[in-house]
């Protein structure tokens, strides 16, 4: 059974399923939705099985395929997951499933929009099983075309402006990732990622490489000051945009420091962490702040994703500071793990936000929060739901959000007092945002007439809700199998990037 | 001695043959069974590929014939072999346009053929002289091409722009050629390089002969500052002309800069790499920031072209086979694309009605889905997005001039991709996301037409992801 290629079908099922949906969609209309169902369910479960047979003692790569691809450059087909890949896998998988739920009721051209989600679900898959840096960059690219349309077809009255922005934002930060990636590769002779964190490079050009890879990974983050793409393309996004953007695309940012910047520059990023811990530092506050001025709901989770994204990066530059103070990796070490599970809990809990505004949305057609008013009176099982969803948001314990926040700021105390004294007020101002939003929006006095007509949850809402609700207050009650899965990556990530690569 | 000469040049022979016997035939041949000279024109290409492989599969050797003028070798022999079948492809594409524009004679085969004959002969130079015949036939041949529609006032303006600019040039690469003459007593590619390695020759004049090279080459493949007349014939020419000159003459063009810059002038690396060089990114800069504020997709591509030479120049300036390797990929990947891209728009026009502005694509996503999607793998291609054929060819000639140590021109140019990227997305934009006009007639072409086109669009997404084999045909050209 383990010997099927299993990361290959993860990738390439999903897109097959949406060449499938493509061609029923002009004769067989009534087939798309459960085809494409089917499709991403066959996937999950395929991950389902990668994720028993996954070794969790060991930092190795797993489930490897190994094709060679392009003869004249050494370039490989290369899969592989270890432990820092496969929770992010998971997370794809699952979201896949769900925005296809999620879009069952879209009018317009429902093919492609459905085949659109399949074939991003794939790409998305192949930038964390990538161990080819060429084969990652092919995935991390190819996944703007997809995203691009679901913008600009499926959008918000301003999605033109908004998709062009996302386009050209993400395209320019990973330009200079490829020059890097060349640059590299005329080192060493090969794109392979391990080789390329073994490979000794001089300080002046670690830091080269590492601004280079920061300004890819830094805007799909995104952190300030390059995030202004992500509130527009949120608003303007469909639903299912948004919750792809949010659960998974900014993901790819963190992962890709941790599967990059890391381990192949650490002398550069011990260097340079100040500046990373600044702009998280920043993101955290200045855009809680801001997200706390939003009218616009859609708009307010954008901020506050961008503000909790931060913690990802705050704990993923802390490393070097407490390796610093305290001589020690295993404080190190709870920097990056708190981060690895803050990425995994904000993918569930930011699906979750941006479904329960999709379900309203759908209802009564405005984002703004001013529409609403005592929506509890009149969908009870929906408030439910959506206030545990922005309680997790706001870190509340027993949800996932608290469990990562919680670690980042342990181990920003381990670093400097300070830093955990600023990341901490975020607390503050999440929960500020976050129970602000849902009193205007949930409680008090019913604020129109399309709101007392509102019915509460069908089917199809009641699935994405209560698997969502399951693994944001799962993570959060038992985070082990989750911290269990990273440990030994992470640890093997540690004691990588305490070496100097400088030779 | 004769015998084995005239035998290297089969190809050439046949395809001289072959224009002619069109020429005479359709003389012959009624208005009402014009497709015989597709058909005959056709069957040309297809049988010159034949004595092509034949030659390619005899002897990987490279052998020389008429006295040192005139050359065979791998390189030469799969630049013809892919000039054949973009031709081919051409002449489907054309033909569809020129029933609908009422220009379907037997010219536009004699001239195109004619062209070939000068392409090939371009290719297989081994003198400067040799070239410069080929070069010649090529540029009389397309002049007329760009006149092919007599009636059209913008055309014959075209026409005579391109013939004036074309003929400075040509004198300009005459003259460089004449004194690089004067400087080593040759006009033999290898004798030229043996002399220049030899110490031979004043640098004076070499270096003012070499700067008249690169001029004259600089107008055939199309880059600043000698570009001006791109925009213009793309624009005036009729949309069949266009797309030859945007496919086959571009694989000349590369012929043309490896043979007198690497066959001959290799030596004297270090004094055109840097002329390269600012070519490239003043090209790189130029196109793409003209191209921005065009409304006209003929033009807009015209501009687009022009940076897509300056990437290709990246390749050359190297002056690695590495580099060779990538240009070489990088034309041959081009010709793909804009093959596509102009078959997109003759596929839009109507009869009497020539596709001009961008905003003619408006809502093809709901008028021809699968069109607009074949467009959209054709523009991301361009933009070099991956995991389409434009990327694979970009990165290729970034990795050479990065290796080349142009670190500099490299962030500039993925700079300026950035900047393509947007017209580039402006078609799938007006194509995806605006509404198709109701006046807006139904998009109609023959069955060949439609079928090359989607193989043309799928091969830009199959070539990218299996573009391994394409890298190792270039790779193994220059090793």
């Amino acid at each position: 059974m383990y010997d099927w290629p299993l990361l290959s079908l993860l990738i390439w099922l999903p897109i097959a399923t949406a060449v499938l949906v493509v061609a029923l969609g002009n004769s067989h209309e009534s087939l798309v939705r459960p085809v494409a169902l089917i499709g991403a369910l066959a996937t999950l479960l395929l991950s389902g099985l990668v994720y028993l047979g996954f070794d969790t003692a060991t930092a190795a790569y797993q489930f490897q395929e190994r094709v060679l691809w392009i003869e004249a450059f050494n370039i490989y087909y290369h899969l592989g997951v270890d432990g820092l890949a496969l929770p992010l896998v998971l997370l794809t998988t699952l979201i896949g499933v769900l925005v296809i739920i999620g879009g069952w009721t879209i009018e317009d051209r429902p093919h492609l929009y459905l085949a659109a989600f399949l074939v991003l679900e794939g790409l998305m898959v192949g930038v964390f099983a990538a161990m080819d840096a060429l084969l990652f960059y092919v995935f991390f690219e190819a996944m703007l075309v997809p995203m691009f349309l679901i913008i600009g077809i499926w959008g918000g009255p301003n999605r033109i402006y908004a998709t062009v922005k996302f386009f050209l934002f993400t395209f320019f930060g990973s330009v200079f990732m490829l020059i890097a990636l060349i640059w590299m590769y005329l080192q060493s002779g090969s794109f392979q990622i391990t080789d390329l964190h073994q490979l000794p490079i001089a300080l002046e050009a670690q830091i080269l490489i590492f601004l280079a890879f920061l300004i890819a990974f830094a805007v799909k983050i995104p952190m300030w000051p390059v995030h202004t793409w992500l509130p527009d393309a949120h608003v303007e996004a469909p639903t299912g945009g948004s919750v792809v953007l949010a659960a998974v695309m900014l993901k790819i940012g963190g992962y890709g420091l941790v599967r990059f910047s890391l381990p192949i520059t650490p002398d550069a990023a011990a260097t340079l962490d100040w500046l990373v811990i600044g702009l998280s530092l920043v993101a955290i506050t200045y855009i809680g702040f801001v997200a706390l001025a939003q009218s616009d709901m859609k708009k307010l989770i954008a901020y506050s994703s961008i503000s909790h994204m931060g913690f990802v990066t705050l704990g993923l530059f802390l490393t070097f500071a407490i390796a610093r103070n305290s001589g020690s990796l295993a404080g190190a070490g709870l920097g990056i793990s708190g981060a690895m599970v803050q990425m995994v809990s904000h993918g569930f809990i930011s699906a979750a936000m941006f479904s329960a505004v999709g379900v309203l949305y759908d209802r009564v057609h405005s984002r703004e929060i001013a529409s609403y008013g005592g929506v509890a009176n009149v969908m009870p099982w929906f408030a439910v739901f959506a206030v545990l969803f922005f309680m997790a948001n706001s870190g509340l314990p027993g949800t996932s959000g608290f469990v990562g926040e919680f670690m980042v700021i342990i181990a920003a105390f381990h670093a400097n007092f300070w830093f955990a004294f600023v990341a901490a007020t975020t607390l503050l101002l999440g929960a500020g945002y976050s129970l602000w939003l849902v009193k205007r929006v949930f409680y008090g006095e019913i604020g129109s007439h399309t709101v007392a007509g509102l019915k509460d949850l069908h089917t199809r809402e009641w699935v994405v809700m209560v698997t969502l609700a399951i693994f944001v207050i799962g993570v959060g009650v038992w985070p082990f199998p989750l911290v269990e899965m990273m440990e030994a990556s992470i640890a093997e990530l540690l004691s990588h990037i305490v070496e100097s690569k400088i030779k | 001695m004769m015998w084995n000469d005239l035998q290297l040049a089969l190809p050439e022979i046949f395809v001289l043959t072959m224009a002619c016997v069109v020429l005479l035939a359709d003389l012959a041949i009624p208005e009402s069974r014009r497709g015989l000279t597709h058909l005959i024109a056709t069957l040309t290409l297809i049988f010159a590929a034949i004595l092509t492989a034949r030659l390619m599969l005899a002897s990987g050797e490279v052998a020389y014939a008429f006295s040192d003028t005139f050359v065979r070798d791998r390189f030469g022999d799969v630049l013809k072999v892919f000039s054949y079948l973009t031709l081919a492809a051409v002449f489907v594409y054309a033909k569809h346009y020129l029933r609908q524009f009422n220009l379907f004679k037997g010219e536009f085969y004699t001239l195109s053929l004619f062209a070939l004959l000068g392409i090939m002969v371009m290719i297989s130079a081994a003198s400067m002289l040799t070239l410069y015949l080929g070069l010649e036939l090529l540029a009389l041949s397309t002049y007329a091409l760009v006149a092919l529609n007599r009636n059209s006032l913008s055309g014959s303006e075209a026409a005579m722009k391109y013939f004036v600019l074309g003929s400075l040039a040509s004198g300009l690469l005459l003259y460089g050629m004449s004194l690089l003459y004067g400087a080593t007593g040759t006009l033999e590619l290898s004798a030229l390089s043996a002399s220049l390695s030899g110490g031979a020759g004043q640098s004076m004049l070499l270096t003012f002969g070499l700067v008249f090279v690169v001029v004259g080459v600089a107008f055939k493949v199309g880059v600043v500052p000698m570009h001006m007349w791109v925009p213009d014939v793309y624009h005036g020419a009729p949309l069949a002309s266009t797309l030859f000159i945007a496919t086959v003459p571009k694989i000349a063009s590369l012929a043309l800069a490896i043979r007198l810059l690497q066959d001959g002038l290799g030596t004297l690396h270090g004094d055109w790499q840097l002329m390269l060089a600012i070519i490239a990114a003043l090209s790189l800069i130029l196109g793409n920031l003209a191209a921005i504020a065009q409304t006209n997709i003929k033009r807009m591509l015209a501009y687009s072209t022009i940076s897509h030479m300056g990437f290709m120049l990246m390749g050359i300036l190297g002056g690695t086979s590495e580099g060779y390797a990538a240009a070489m990929f990088y034309t041959l990947a081009y010709v793909v694309m804009s093959a596509g891209a102009f078959a997109m728009v003759i596929m839009l026009s109507t009869a009497g009605h020539e596709v001009e502005e961008i905003d003619d694509f408006k809502g093809l996503a709901k008028r021809s889905p699968w069109h607009a999607f074949l467009m959209l793998m054709l523009m991301f291609s361009l933009a070099g997005i991956p995991v389409f054929l434009g990327f694979f060819a970009k990165w290729q000639v970034i990795a050479a001039s990065i290796s080349a140590g142009f670190t500099g021109l490299a962030i500039l140019a993925v700079v300026m991709a950035v900047v393509g990227a947007f017209y580039y997305l402006r078609v799938v934009k007006v194509m995806y996301f605006d509404e198709p006009e109701a006046s807006m007639a139904p998009l109609q072409a023959p069955v060949d037409f439609r079928a090359l086109l989607s193989v043309n669009g799928i091969g830009v997404l199959a070539l990218g992801i299996f573009s391994s084999g394409l890298i190792q045909i270039c790779v193994r050209a220059f090793s």
